[in-house]
């Protein structure tokens, strides 16, 4: 791949991912992560 | 007698080996850092209490359990999971577009310098045993073996959990619950030692799961970085980013002797120099250290980039 390939597919996924970002953090998604981090998660510690 | 202009007091050049040990204690003092910075609620230790706060909207890039005690950021692979079969989000955007962001900065990196179960296997590694190389060994067992992570994401992390948006029974995130030894190691015991109120709902799940994270270490033991290579859906991930990552591995076969030290030395089993942008590369920069002609390079500017000179 050469070296101008890749720098457009690099910026191609990062304008992509920030797209993502945006409209995840826009909906709450970043809510939603905080809900289920800040309790323990019993299936992860093996209680299930 | 004149003393001439040019006599220059004699330069210390390092050994390949003396860089390596110099690099390695660089990047174990990093991973340190990283480890105490995203999991830095010591009092958790003690109280077996989780942080709450406001830094939990945050995924760390590694496999850091967020139910770990000192656990500041939430976990990608858990966020991840729980994401896809929470029914009130379309699909979790927001953290598969965080870890595309890790991805395309650092590729493997984050395995190599800041997940916390993948310095665990740095310091297992370090025990002074017989290493088993896979690679040279059973070459196709090594092969065939690598490809278990992809089924691992495919299924544990992505498909799973996803239909659990159609059967409630499915509503778990599958590799947390049934495979994870970050979870385990870093949350589970502690908490579980903590927490009295837990030590009474331990079930077979509980055994399964150490008696996993039991074989997973000792396989780290012999073969370094065994969780990794096998078994990490996270790596797996990342590792689709390693041949257009920011962070790169450069190589030039124009200073190669070819001696092969870069292959002994690399903790991946990669057939190095040849498979440089191998998806299996963690990016430890333990190749380019050892390397007698300085052929490889780790960085965000690497001597085949454009504008970058290049180093004889």
């Amino acid at each position: 791949m050469t070296h101008s390939k890749q720098q457009r597919l690099r910026f191609g996924l990062a304008a992509l991912a920030a797209a993502g970002l945006i409209y995840g953090l826009a909906s709450g998604q970043a809510q939603a992560v905080w809900q289920k981090a800040v309790f323990i998660c019993m299936e992860c510690i093996g209680i299930g | 007698m004149p003393v001439s202009s040019t006599t220059k007091s004699p330069i210390h050049t390092p050994k390949p080996q003396e860089r390596l040990k110099k690099s390695e204690q660089k990047r174990n003092l990093f991973q340190t850092g990283f480890f105490l910075l995203t999991n830095g609620q010591l009092s958790g230790y003690v109280t077996g209490q989780i942080y709450r706060g406001p830094a939990k909207h945050m995924c760390v890039p590694g496999l850091n359990c967020y139910s770990c005690p000192g656990a500041l950021g939430a976990c990608p692979m858990g966020s991840l999971q729980s994401g896809l079969y929470d029914t009130r989000q379309l699909f979790p955007f927001y953290v598969l577009s965080l870890l595309c962001f890790f991805g395309l900065l650092f590729g493997r990196l984050v395995c190599g310098l800041l997940c916390p179960f993948g310095f665990l296997q740095d310091l297992l590694a370090k025990i002074p045993v017989k290493k088993y190389r896979l690679e040279v060994q059973k070459p196709q067992l090594d092969r065939t073996l690598r490809y278990f992570k992809y089924a691992i994401l495919l299924l544990l992390v992505f498909m799973l959990p996803f239909m659990g948006r159609f059967l409630p029974s499915f509503m778990k995130p599958w590799f947390c619950k049934y495979v994870c030894p970050s979870g385990t190691i870093l949350a589970g015991w502690p908490m579980v030692s903590l927490n009295p109120s837990l030590q009474g709902q331990i079930g077979w799940l509980f055994g399964w799961k150490s008696l996993l994270a039991i074989a997973i270490v000792v396989g780290a033991i012999f073969i370094p970085r065994f969780f990794c290579r096998y078994l990490c859906p996270l790596g797996a991930f990342y590792g689709l980013f390693n041949k257009f990552a920011f962070f790169r591995l450069s190589y030039q076969a124009s200073s190669c002797i070819q001696c092969g030290a870069c292959k002994r030395t690399c903790p991946m089993g990669i057939d190095m120099p040849r498979q440089n942008q191998s998806a299996e590369c963690v990016r430890c920069g333990r190749c380019a250290a050892v390397c007698p002609t300085s052929c490889l390079h780790t960085g965000f500017k690497t001597p085949d980039t454009p504008g970058v000179a290049k180093c004889d």
